[in-house]
């Protein structure tokens, strides 16, 4: 388990960095959501991934944080997806825009022909 | 009373949401809520900073606040001290003086400027107060997403190429914060900054790679908004293309990255820290030696104002973000003084810089320059001979006598507050252990600064001066800008901000002081905010 998640990072990740270099903005705002992928895996990792647990306690027991899965890094998660999810929407907006304005998808909005 | 940290996050947040659906045609409604909502953060800010310099019988009070009367380490805190109520003052002043300046003209040039300028003092206010990292990417977040709105007001072709760099180059910043407070969590297992100063210490070797490793990747992700070199090309070309009320707030939000560096890096890699004390400090003062080079070569190549006030804010970053690593108390009392001096002459050069080129062809600095190289300007010396003894118009007089005083205070040459801050750090970098101390040997990284210093002041100085020269007195052919008094008095507010620095240079200094003993040596923070001795 921890190798798949381990692998799926990497591979969203790279493929994410790879996208971002490139010169068109769909290829970048494609990499910024892989990105934006592999990192909310990796926060999710980092509350050490016990398969299966809960992270709430069942009423009226106090626990053993052993057997609990960590649940700030869920939330954590949460919020970022959902930070993630706006900023990319406005992202979105601001490529249109830049579209209409310079009549081509490229970065430096050097239009269709460059 | 207690109740007013929170008020300075609450109130832009609550006046910007009642903006968004108010019917306003003429956005006289809009305006006055926004003035009255950033007086109000003014007077709490100065509130606050009084509480946190004469507080607590004299000595000064860092005091917490607990959101939801939650435990530190559980909930969420608010903290006020010295350096976080100075930049709370530093954001309502610049905030009021671009909001007013914005009246004028800019207001009307784009949908909802009130309601995303509320929303950005809103993320800068929480950014300066919070306690807690992942807060602390939230008020990012905040603030990032306003900018990203106040940063295409006014639409336009240059506006939008640059706003497409720059909300790019955001949201991978962004990742690289979330990777880094991650890997903090991971291995320190909290997120409140003083819990995890208090952890620190005890982390074991084996983990320590990692948590410096999630420290560096965090302190990237400050890096890029501070705009150090290599992390800082997008930022003149932004800055340079914003509308003047946004790049002066924006002027601010720099200084947000660096005042996070200066918070993290002091309170987490204290001397108390064991083995990772001074972590990135070489870094941070070599990064920021780099800068204030790279600025200075771009403030000596542009050929245009706005992407002069831009490599200044370069310059300024560099030279915070050096004396932050050189880490002595001395240097960073400095270094907060020059904070306060460059935001606010580096605002009131962006909201000037608009005054000047109202009015001239867009491009004309560029020409006179490439005339200038081609030895082909002065042709028409023959038809300017009638112009002698015409006396200058008295907008011009005043756009002038200001220009003459950004230059002096982005200089650092006297009388003006520029020069105090240059000199409080560089006597702070020559002196180690103090006025009258024992005679130590200045650090290599010192002469450094010190050569940094020096160099990049001359080279604002000729920039400043030639650029004064093509815009203010060679240029009779133009017409004299047509200025309004509400646009030129922020301006002159906050020039005569950095006067006042000037004459009660003693005062601030003292808080400034106060401040940074506070930063470097952590313990009462830590203390104060997980209520018991650490």
């Amino acid at each position: 388990m921890e190798l798949i998640l381990a692998l799926a990072i990497g591979v969203l990740g790279g493929s994410g960095v790879w996208l971002l270099m490139r010169p068109r903005t769909f290829q970048l705002i494609i990499g910024l959501s892989l990105l934006s992928y592999a990192v909310n895996l990796f926060i999710f990792s980092m509350g050490r991934f016990p398969v299966g647990a809960p992270p709430v306690l069942a009423p009226g027991t106090s626990g053993d944080p052993a057997v609990f899965a960590d649940p700030l890094p869920q939330a954590l998660v949460l919020t970022a997806i959902v930070i993630g999810f706006a900023t990319t929407a406005l992202f979105l907006v601001v490529m249109l825009a830049a579209r209409g304005l310079t009549g081509g998808d490229h970065v430096d909005g050097k239009g269709r022909g460059s | 009373m207690q109740h007013l940290g929170i008020a300075s996050i609450i109130l832009p947040l609550l006046v910007g949401a009642i903006m968004i659906p108010l019917e306003d045609q003429k956005g006289h409604w809009r305006a006055a809520l926004g003035i009255t909502s950033t007086v109000l953060l003014l007077a709490i800010a100065i509130t606050l900073a009084w509480q946190a310099h004469l507080g607590g019988g004299g000595e000064g009070l860092v005091s917490v606040y607990r959101l939801g009367n939650w435990p530190a380490v559980f909930g969420i805190v608010l903290v006020v001290d010295r350096l976080s109520a100075l930049m709370l003052v530093l954001t309502a002043v610049l905030g009021l003086s671009a909001l007013v300046f914005s009246l004028a003209r800019w207001q009307r040039m784009g949908a909802h400027f009130h309601a995303l300028f509320q929303f950005q003092l809103m993320g800068l206010n929480g950014a300066f107060l919070t306690g807690d990292l992942f807060n602390l990417f939230v008020f990012f977040e905040v603030l990032l997403a306003a900018s990203y709105g106040l940063a295409l007001h006014g639409s336009g072709v240059a506006r939008v190429k640059a706003g497409l760099h720059y909300i790019a180059i955001n949201l991978a910043a962004s990742l690289l914060f979330l990777i880094g407070v991650s890997m903090i969590y991971g291995v320190a297992g909290t997120l409140n900054m003083a819990d995890l100063a208090a952890r620190i210490p005890e982390i074991p070797l084996e983990n320590r790679p990692l948590l410096e490793a999630g420290a560096g990747i965090l302190g990237l992700a400050f890096l890029v908004k501070a705009g150090m070199w290599p992390l800082g090309f997008w930022l003149p070309r932004t800055y340079s293309a914003v509308s003047p009320p946004a790049a002066a707030i924006f002027s601010m939000m720099s200084k947000v990255g660096v005042y996070a560096i200066l918070r993290l890096s002091l309170l987490l890699f204290s001397n108390d820290a064991g083995d990772s004390a001074g972590f990135g400090g070489t870094w941070i003062l070599a990064g920021g030696i780099l800068t204030i080079g790279f600025g200075a070569v771009s403030v000596l190549a542009t050929q245009d104002l706005s992407r002069l006030a831009g490599a200044s804010v370069l310059i300024s970053s560099g030279t915070l973000l050096a004396a932050v690593g050189a880490e002595q108390v001395a240097v960073t009392s400095g270094a907060l003084f020059y904070l306060a001096t460059s935001a606010l002459s580096i605002g009131a050069l962006f909201l000037l810089i608009e005054l000047l080129e109202r009015g001239r062809d867009v491009g004309a600095d560029v020409l006179a320059v490439t005339l200038e190289a081609f030895g082909d300007g002065d042709d028409d010396d023959d038809d300017e001979t009638d112009e002698i003894g015409v006396a200058i118009p008295a907008t011009m007089a005043v756009l002038g006598l200001s220009f003459l005083c950004c230059a002096l205070l982005l200089a650092g040459l006297p009388p003006l507050s520029g020069f105090v801050a240059k000199f409080a750090m560089l006597s702070g970098i020559l002196n180690p252990e103090g006025l009258g101390g024992r005679v130590a040997s200045v650090s290599p990284g010192g002469w450094a600064l010190l050569v940094a210093l020096v160099l990049s002041g001359l080279a604002t100085v000729l920039a400043m001066t030639r650029a004064g020269i093509r815009s203010l007195w060679a240029t009779s052919s133009r017409s004299v800008p047509r200025v309004g008094v509400i646009e030129i008095a922020p301006v002159l507010l906050l020039l005569s901000l950095c006067v006042g620095m000037t004459i009660g240079a003693g005062p601030m200094l003292r808080y400034t002081h106060a401040a940074a003993e506070a930063l470097h040596a952590p313990r009462d923070y830590i203390r104060n905010v997980i209520g018991q001795k650490p």
